[in-house]
This record gives C-alpha cells, sequence and structure tokens, in this order.
C-alpha cells in the first residue's frame, strides 16, 4: 500500500450550499446531504455584522490559545494538551450561542470552548497540567467538568436538562462530543432519553476525521453521523465546522427550539483535526501531508477573515488589533502558567466524602506523619550545612 | 427468618406486621413527600411499581415526573441521574437487579463515585442507587449477584445495606438525606421478611456507618450483614446447645466501615467468623478479616475465619441451596475457632 492510498477523514468537498430553511417544529428528521453553510453563500447577507466580528476576534484568540498550550506542553508546564486547532469554529461557536443560563458539556477537547464562555485559561487547563482534575465550580460557570471517559458527559446532559425542564427553568444544555464518542453505548443512551423526554438538550459532534488514529470510515456505517437522529426521532443537522457563522447559525436554531420546548437536536459539525491526537500522539502514521494540506485551505479563521476583508467589514489594522489582543491572552496565559502551582497533600483525602470516614482519617494521619518528617529532615539537612 | 427482624418489636401499640419491602416503599413515600427534590427514576418503577414492588403507589401519588418510567438502559439512568443531580434534584435510582446493574458501572465508577472529588468538594452527588442483590429467591442467571466488593473497592461510594425491616426504612431515609452517592444494597430474599412496624415513629437510625450488635455473646463474633444475618442469629441461637455463646454484629454500612464497633467486639469474644454470600475471594470477608487482624491480633485467640458464597459465577437456581452459607457451615467454622496451632 502506498502511502497516498491510506484511507483518510471524509475529506470536505465544497459544493453549492443547500437553500437554508427555517426549522419549523416538528421539523424534518433527516439531515441535508451536505453541509450547511454560510461563507461564501448568499446566507451571509443574513448574518449581523458585529457578530462576524465578534466571531473572527474570538477565532483568532482560540487559535492563539491552541499554539500557545501546545508550547507550554514543549517547555513541561503541561502534561499534555489535545489541540482544537483546526476546530476552533466549533468550539467559540458552542461557547457564543449559549445565555448565561444555559449549561455547557464538554469533552476533554473542549478547553476553548470553555474560555470562550468566559472561563478563566488556567482554571481551564488545570486538568491537563495535572494538578486538580477540575479548576473551576461547575455550577459558577454552568461548565460540567471537561470529560476524559468518551460520551458519559451526554447523559449527564440530559439529565440536567430535564431536571431544568422540570423545575420550569428554560435552561438548555449543549454536549459536545468527538466522531469517535458516537460509537460509544452513552451516545446512544443519550440521545434516546433525550428525544423520549423532550428534554432541552442539542448534542454537537465535531467530526474531526480521526478517533486518534482511526479515521471516520472505520467508525460508522452511516451516511454521516447527523443521520443518527432520524432513529431517536429527533432532527439531525449536517453543517460546515469550520464555517463559523454556519455552526453559529445551526446551533442558535436548535437552541432556541429546544428553549422553546421543541426537543433534542444532533448537529454534525465536519471539521478537521489539524494536529496529532495530543502531543504525545504521532499522526504521520496514520495520515497524509496532502489532508491536510487540502484542509488547511479550508481554514476556519482564514475563510472568515477572507469573507470580512473582501466584505470590507475588516482591515489590515483590525486584523492586527485581534492578533494583538491574542497575544497579550498568550502572555498572560505564559506567564500564570511559568509560577508553579500550590499544591496541598492533605486535599488528597478532603473531597472524597462530605465527612471523612475514619479510615480516611487514619489514612491522612499517616500522610501528615511523613510530610512532617520530611520537613524535618529537610530542616536538619539545612542545619547541616 | 424473622429472628432479627422481629428484635425491633414491640415499640408502640400501632405497631403490626410489615415487610421490609413496605418498609422500603414508605420510606420511598416520606422522602419525596418531605422533599420536592427527591425523584424516583428507573425501569417498570410507574405504573407497574418495580418488578418488587417498592415504588407502587409513587406514581400516582406524585406524578410521572417525580416517578419515572424510563427508556430500558442502565448507564443512561444513572447518567440522567447524575446531571439531575448536578441541577439540585436529590435522584434515587431502582437498578432492578443485581446483575443489571453492570451497564451502569462506567457512570457509576467514572462520574458518581468521583464528581465530589473531581470538582473539588463544588459538585457533590446525592444519588442513591438501590441495588436488589443476593440470591435465595429461585432467580435465573443474572438475578442473583452479589455485587458489593465492587461498590466497596470504589473510593467515594458509601455502601449500605439493611437486614431488618427498621432499618429498610431508617438507612434509606439517610441514604436519600445523605449529599454523598449511596449504593443501597436489598436483601431480595429479605423483602417478604416481617417484623412489627409502626411507620408513624419509624425506628431512629444513626449516621451511614454505624454497625450494631444484634446479640451479645462471649465465646465468638459473627460478622455479618444484609442477607446473612438470620442465617447468622439462627446460628448463634442453634450453637447455644453446643455450648457456645455468639455475639453478632449487623455491619449495616460497608462504606464508611465500622472498625470500632467490630474491633471493640472482637477483643470481648477473641474470635470471629465473617459470613456473608458473595464469593470469598476478593470478597468483603477478607478485608474484613484483615482489618480485625490489624486491630486486634494480640486479642484473638484463632485466625478470622470467612464463611462465603464459593468462587463460582452465581450457580443455577437449582443448585443455590449448596453455594448460600447456611447455618451448618457458619456453625462448622464456629468449631474450627476452637483452634490449636498444631491442628
Amino acid at each position: 500500500m502506498t502511502v497516498q492510498e491510506l484511507p483518510g477523514a471524509a475529506t470536505y468537498r465544497p459544493t453549492p450550499p443547500p437553500a437554508w430553511k427555517p426549522i419549523t417544529d416538528p421539523a424534518p428528521l433527516l439531515p441535508d446531504p451536505e453541509p450547511y453553510r454560510v461563507l461564501g453563500t448568499d446566507a451571509i447577507a443574513d448574518v449581523d455584522p458585529e457578530l462576524l466580528l465578534r466571531l473572527h476576534a474570538e477565532l483568532v484568540r482560540g487559535r492563539r490559545y491552541n499554539t500557545q498550550a501546545t508550547a507550554l506542553t514543549k517547555q513541561g508546564r503541561l502534561a499534555v494538551y489535545p489541540s482544537s486547532t483546526g476546530q476552533e469554529a466549533c468550539e467559540i461557536a458552542a461557547a457564543l450561542v449559549l445565555e448565561e443560563r444555559d449549561w455547557l458539556f464538554p469533552s476533554y477537547r473542549d478547553t476553548l470552548a470553555a474560555v470562550a464562555r468566559g472561563l478563566d485559561p488556567v482554571e481551564a487547563l488545570t486538568l491537563l497540567r495535572g494538578d486538580r482534575h477540575t479548576g473551576y465550580d461547575p455550577r459558577e460557570h454552568r461548565i460540567a467538568p471537561l470529560c476524559t471517559p468518551l460520551a458519559t458527559q451526554l447523559p449527564h446532559a440530559v439529565g440536567l436538562a430535564h431536571a431544568a425542564r422540570l423545575k420550569g427553568d428554560d435552561v438548555v444544555a449543549l454536549a459536545m462530543v468527538g466522531d469517535g464518542g458516537t460509537s460509544e453505548g452513552d451516545f446512544h443512551e443519550a440521545l434516546n432519553f433525550a428525544a423520549v423526554w423532550k428534554a432541552p438538550v442539542v448534542f454537537l459532534v465535531q467530526n474531526n476525521g480521526f478517533a486518534i488514529s482511526v479515521p471516520l470510515a472505520k467508525q460508522t456505517a452511516a451516511p454521516s453521523l447527523a443521520h443518527k437522529a432520524v432513529g431517536y426521532g429527533m432532527p439531525g443537522r449536517l453543517v460546515d465546522g469550520n464555517d463559523a457563522p454556519a455552526v453559529h447559525q445551526v446551533l442558535s436554531e436548535a437552541v432556541a427550539r429546544a428553549r422553546r420546548g421543541g426537543g433534542p437536536t444532533l448537529i454534525e459539525a465536519v471539521t478537521y483535526r489539524m494536529e496529532a491526537h495530543t502531543n504525545a500522539d504521532d499522526a504521520t502514521r496514520y495520515r497524509v501531508d496532502s489532508e491536510i494540506e487540502a484542509w488547511r485551505a479550508h481554514d476556519p479563521v482564514q475563510l472568515l477573515e477572507r469573507e470580512l476583508t473582501g466584505r470590507g467589514l475588516l482591515d489590515d489594522e483590525g486584523i492586527a488589533q485581534a492578533k494583538e489582543a491574542a497575544e497579550r491572552m498568550a502572555a498572560a496565559l505564559r506567564d500564570r502558567m511559568n509560577a508553579d502551582p500550590e499544591l496541598v497533600p492533605m486535599d488528597l483525602f478532603t473531597h472524597v466524602y462530605a465527612e471523612q470516614t475514619s479510615q480516611l482519617q487514619e489514612q491522612a494521619a499517616a500522610l501528615r506523619a511523613e510530610l512532617d518528617a520530611e520537613q524535618d529532615h529537610d530542616h536538619s539537612a539545612e542545619e547541616g550545612r | 427468618m424473622t429472628t432479627a427482624a422481629t428484635k425491633a418489636g414491640t415499640r408502640t401499640a400501632k405497631a403490626k406486621p410489615a415487610t421490609m419491602a413496605q418498609a422500603l416503599g414508605r420510606a420511598l413515600r416520606d422522602a419525596m413527600a418531605e422533599d420536592p427534590a427527591v425523584h424516583v427514576l428507573g425501569e417498570d418503577v410507574g405504573t407497574l411499581g418495580g418488578v418488587f414492588r417498592i415504588t407502587d403507589g409513587l406514581a400516582k401519588e406524585f406524578g410521572d415526573d417525580r416517578c419515572t418510567d424510563t427508556p430500558l438502559a442502565e448507564a443512561g439512568i444513572l447518567g440522567a441521574a447524575v446531571g439531575m443531580a448536578m441541577y439540585g434534584l436529590r435522584p434515587v435510582v431502582e437498578m432492578q437487579f443485581d446483575a443489571f446493574a453492570y451497564p451502569a458501572f462506567e457512570q457509576l465508577m467514572s462520574h458518581v463515585a468521583k464528581m465530589r472529588n473531581r470538582t473539588g468538594g463544588a459538585m457533590p452527588l446525592p444519588i442513591t442507587v438501590r441495588v436488589p442483590y443476593g440470591g435465595g429467591i429461585g432467580g435465573v442467571e443474572h438475578h442473583s449477584d452479589s455485587s458489593e466488593a465492587y461498590y466497596m473497592a470504589t473510593p467515594g461510594l458509601h455502601v449500605v445495606t439493611p437486614a431488618t425491616v427498621d432499618d429498610a426504612y431508617g438507612l434509606l431515609r439517610a441514604s436519600i438525606a445523605s449529599d454523598d452517592p449511596v449504593v443501597f444494597l436489598e436483601p431480595k430474599r429479605l423483602y417478604w421478611s416481617k417484623a412489627d412496624w409502626s411507620p408513624e415513629t419509624p425506628a431512629a437510625v444513626g449516621p451511614i456507618g454505624e454497625a450494631v450488635v444484634r446479640r451479645t455473646g462471649r465465646s465468638a463474633t459473627l460478622i455479618t450483614y444484609g442477607p446473612s444475618l438470620p442465617v447468622c442469629m439462627e446460628a448463634a441461637e442453634a450453637a447455644v446447645a453446643e455450648g457456645w455463646d455468639l455475639e453478632v454484629v449487623d455491619l449495616r454500612s460497608l462504606v464508611p466501615f465500622d472498625d470500632e464497633t467490630v474491633a471493640a467486639s472482637v477483643r470481648r469474644t477473641g474470635r470471629a467468623v465473617v459470613v456473608h454470600e458473595s464469593p470469598g475471594f476478593g470478597g468483603p470477608g477478607g478485608e474484613i478479616a484483615a482489618r480485625i487482624t490489624e486491630r486486634c491480633f494480640h486479642h484473638l485467640e484463632a485466625p478470622v475465619l470467612r464463611v462465603a458464597g464459593f468462587d463460582i459465577p452465581y450457580p443455577p437456581p437449582m443448585l443455590e441451596r449448596h453455594h448460600l452459607p447456611g447455618v451448618d457451615r457458619v456453625l462448622d467454622a464456629v468449631a474450627r475457632l476452637q483452634w490449636e496451632a498444631d491442628s
């Protein structure tokens, strides 16, 4: 087998977009055969220019965040970072469509969505730095902990949305998952529960081509991941995941429908992971440069920038400003990540139960004694010098 | 079978015979009536009232939104309960049978047990997972497992199991009130055990984690829980004829484990047998025996013995009586406690 014959991701082929149909309740279940697009089509005329500029600034910032975090792994400041470079449009749109009272259920790759929603960039990285699992209060930000097991956060989103509806709150839960995650049982159970309960949930699948090394063709035999919605009785939507205003529009429409009691939607955003699965992975073993190059021509930041400059909404100065803002964010992130996190070993026992069991009290006392002995040893070593 | 249960009897004039199943149902009802955040969900818990009828009448009294028949999917049920708890509800999940809970293991291990810890205490999950467990009811394959060892081995979970009608009510109320997730193991074969019980004045049960001495004695301690308690009580009565005065400790809670009550008892008697019906290898008995040895070594007159189910997949119902530890096996172990180093 030559290199060129390696099975690749479902490659993106720009095609004329289908006519945009406003969705009514009950919405049609089957997705359109081609991903919905806004950039380069007539649909762009309907998008608020202010939103377009906001999306652009956030995309530039998100891209910079990804490169900075990746650099931090090389400096040993982050244990691991699963970059979402190439997928920024999905991440940003996910954050921007939600109201403050809504909830986001991110996967481990969705740091950027959490940050774009307003989470402190350092708090969002504690899991990946390795100092604590969740560095923020999920209730305060209405962002569930970044979820490492695949698709297990999806039923949580359903339960939360269901509970909110029972309480009479018009809260929507947006749950994010990758293409690989759609093969998990929890994905199936979550979609089924959501549809049966008419829970106000939006499922966003970022189809980035690979589950670590396994291409989509080996993941599913479905015509598209959005087609899976039909079997559950919910609308499926296919969108160009690199087209930020398109993702924003499709998500907004699904969120609005969920909010008014129309039930869940499954959205597949077709995008591409430009980097390896994480910095620990060697992507050259499973994909070819030509494929990456093809997608580079469809880069989400460039796509939007081209559209905005072409329409006279953005000039070189505007681009420079966005980049400067991103640089400031990156510099601050770098500075703060260069400080060692303060770790308290005794915290190991603090949050296992509401009240420590006698067993944990004994173990905590034992660790305390070890730490004290270490400290005494350090002191006597210093005195001896 | 009712020996242990009737101990709580004679309290009020209103007391009349009630089954453990009725006490559990009453606990759910009272918890739901007191706190609108309490929601019951599971397979067949609504219209049918549960396959064991524990949830009978709840959907009628509180509506489908409070007592919900879910799609048939254990991971989905528990996963949804996680989200409900995240939004401030107190879900009580019914897993229809012990071995049917296994699909929900990932949710239980990765999320339910860990959410408080993962979020640095910001997001406790007050979920009660009710699991009917154990054999002795003639159930076919996958209907009689004792899975407590898996739950015990998972930090973040409380593991509780009543053996009396009083405790069924009291411990379930305490579990639902707990801000931590509780795996509430219901001994199936005691569902229909009866005691004089007054739902208007239910027995006070202390915080989760307190064992209780069901029978005092001087010769040796039987340490047990759930379905094996009546077996041990019966064995203790039978042992009197042999001149043995056995103490019986009902653990009630496997996590947290009441080291104090267990150690105090064994120090008094100097001999201990742990009795449970789940497989012995890697089972609760090994852990309990080790804890006793660590704390009571100088008081022990004999090694701590275990009487457990065989290390086999739960057998077909026509053979289960050979598998389940009965009175004779407990008495045999008691006889072996007259241990001599050269024997």
